[in-house]
């Protein structure tokens, strides 16, 4: 059993292809958190604009893509949009796919903490002069930022392992390079070692946040 | 033909629709399947594992919390691959099905684990001193009095999650399942044409629609006044 799945021969052979996955999974990380974030915080401030024109369809758009699998979304625009002689290659395509996707999970997240943030501080802050945008943006958002940062948190950590989607359309990141490397040796043992380097990639992150979150609800009794 | 006609001719093409039809209705109900016994098996080890830990073994509880933390880290597709790729060199050969309910399964009762597990420390322990005194076991405390207040408080968050990971039955597809997303994507290289996609992501958004809705509601019928 060692032999097959904590080949260290295979790991040393390995490793390499491995490493640079991780160095992918990393950068898209990177990229694609950002996107998301940006989707929804855009989505969430346009939910604060009391008119039902904005409200119903963002409402109908959010659940959209809530109710859509990533994996579809995903396969959707690679697979079928080249039929439509729109062929926008594996990473641009993962790009729109979160954007749409994790934009709409990040822009509940924020909306609820929006309105976590009581009116009267809109209110005493309108009062003091300062502009409807104004008292958005340096009132309320960091408030409401504070509010769901724990969710923020666990979206994120969603988001990144999410990433491993990626695979499925040929972009090089960590699970895609080391099923490579299983198809080259014959053996598991690459695929444990990625699942070995996600868990000690992300661990970190979910020790917090099973602390944070043990603490909200815990609050609540 | 103009722009329009070509745009319905190959997404929304009715005779490629009509042919393939059934093998989404297939995948649809493959898809249900997988669904369902994720979410019973996956709830019913999360409560069991929320449990467990409450009986206050140290040993026990470092194993579980190391085994929830594991299966959070870890990409659910990961896990399907390393299931569906790497027993087979243990002679141990599960289908793709299997791979994808027993993945799911695992990072559902990992979730669902720590939700109950908040749920019931959540419940103050004056309720388990009170009830205790009355006679009641244990067991009965844990049942009658403790469990039906955490069950409440852990609805919404529980419902999301469970939610969020029954999609995930669409990672089925990478490792040959034929639900929807397989069955679609399966027609779409046999008829040279995306239309099976159109109609697999609308079967998808028939099934999840309601389901988003429904967790939208719980979320504010159980939502915690404070």
């Amino acid at each position: 059993m060692i032999e097959t799945f904590f080949n260290i021969g295979i790991l040393a052979q390995a490793w390499p292809i491995i490493l640079a996955g991780l160095g992918n999974t990393l950068l898209l990380s990177l990229l694609v958190v950002p996107l998301g974030l940006g989707g929804g915080m855009l989505l969430a401030l346009l939910s604060t604009l009391r008119n039902p024109w904005i409200r119903w369809p963002l409402i109908a758009w959010v659940d959209f893509f809530r109710a859509f699998p990533p994996l579809v979304l995903l396969i959707f625009l690679y697979a079928g949009l080249p039929f439509a002689g729109l062929e926008l290659g594996g990473f641009t395509c993962v790009g729109i796919a979160f954007f749409l996707n994790t934009g709409a999970y990040y822009g509940e997240v924020l909306r609820a903490g929006i309105e976590s943030v009581a009116q009267g501080q809109v209110e005493a802050a309108r009062s003091t002069g300062l502009s409807r945008g104004q008292a958005l943006v340096w009132v309320v958002l960091p408030q409401a930022v504070r509010a769901v940062m724990p969710d923020l948190l666990s979206n994120t950590l969603e988001v990144v392992k999410l990433t491993s989607l990626a695979s499925v359309v040929a972009l090089p990141e960590l699970l895609f390079q080391a099923r490579q490397a299983q198809s080259l040796t014959y053996n598991p043992t690459p695929i444990v070692a990625a699942a070995v380097v996600y868990f000690l990639l992300l661990w970190p992150v979910v020790r917090l946040l099973s602390r944070l979150e043990n603490r909200a609800i815990a609050g609540r009794g | 033909m103009g722009n329009w006609d070509r745009f319905i001719e190959t997404f929304f093409n009715a005779k490629v629709m009509a042919r393939y039809w059934p093998d989404i209705v297939d995948g649809l109900w493959v898809t249900i399947g997988l669904a369902a016994s994720v979410v019973v098996t996956g709830l019913v080890a999360g409560l069991a594992l929320a449990l467990l830990r409450s009986l206050g073994w140290r040993v026990v509880n470092w194993g579980i919390v190391l085994v929830v933390d594991l299966f959070r880290a870890l990409p659910p597709l990961v896990i399907i691959v390393l299931i569906y790729f790497g027993l087979p060199s243990l002679d141990i050969v599960p289908s793709g099905f299997v791979s994808t309910w027993v993945s799911l399964s695992l990072v559902l009762m990992a979730f669902s684990e720590e939700i109950f597990w908040a749920g019931l420390t959540a419940v103050a322990k004056g309720q388990w001193e009170a009830a205790r005194s009355t006679g009641l076991g244990f067991g009965q405390t844990l049942l009658w009095v403790v469990l039906p207040q955490a069950l409440r408080i852990t609805i919404p968050p529980l419902t999301n999650r469970t939610i969020a990971i029954t999609k995930g039955t669409a990672l089925g597809s990478v490792v040959a399942v034929t639900e929807i997303l397989g069955q679609a994507s399966s027609a779409v290289s046999n008829s040279y044409n995306p239309s099976p996609l159109t109609l697999g992501a609308a079967a998808y958004l028939v099934l999840f629609i309601p389901v988003v809705a429904f967790g939208r509601w719980v979320e504010t019928r159980f939502a915690w006044r404070r």
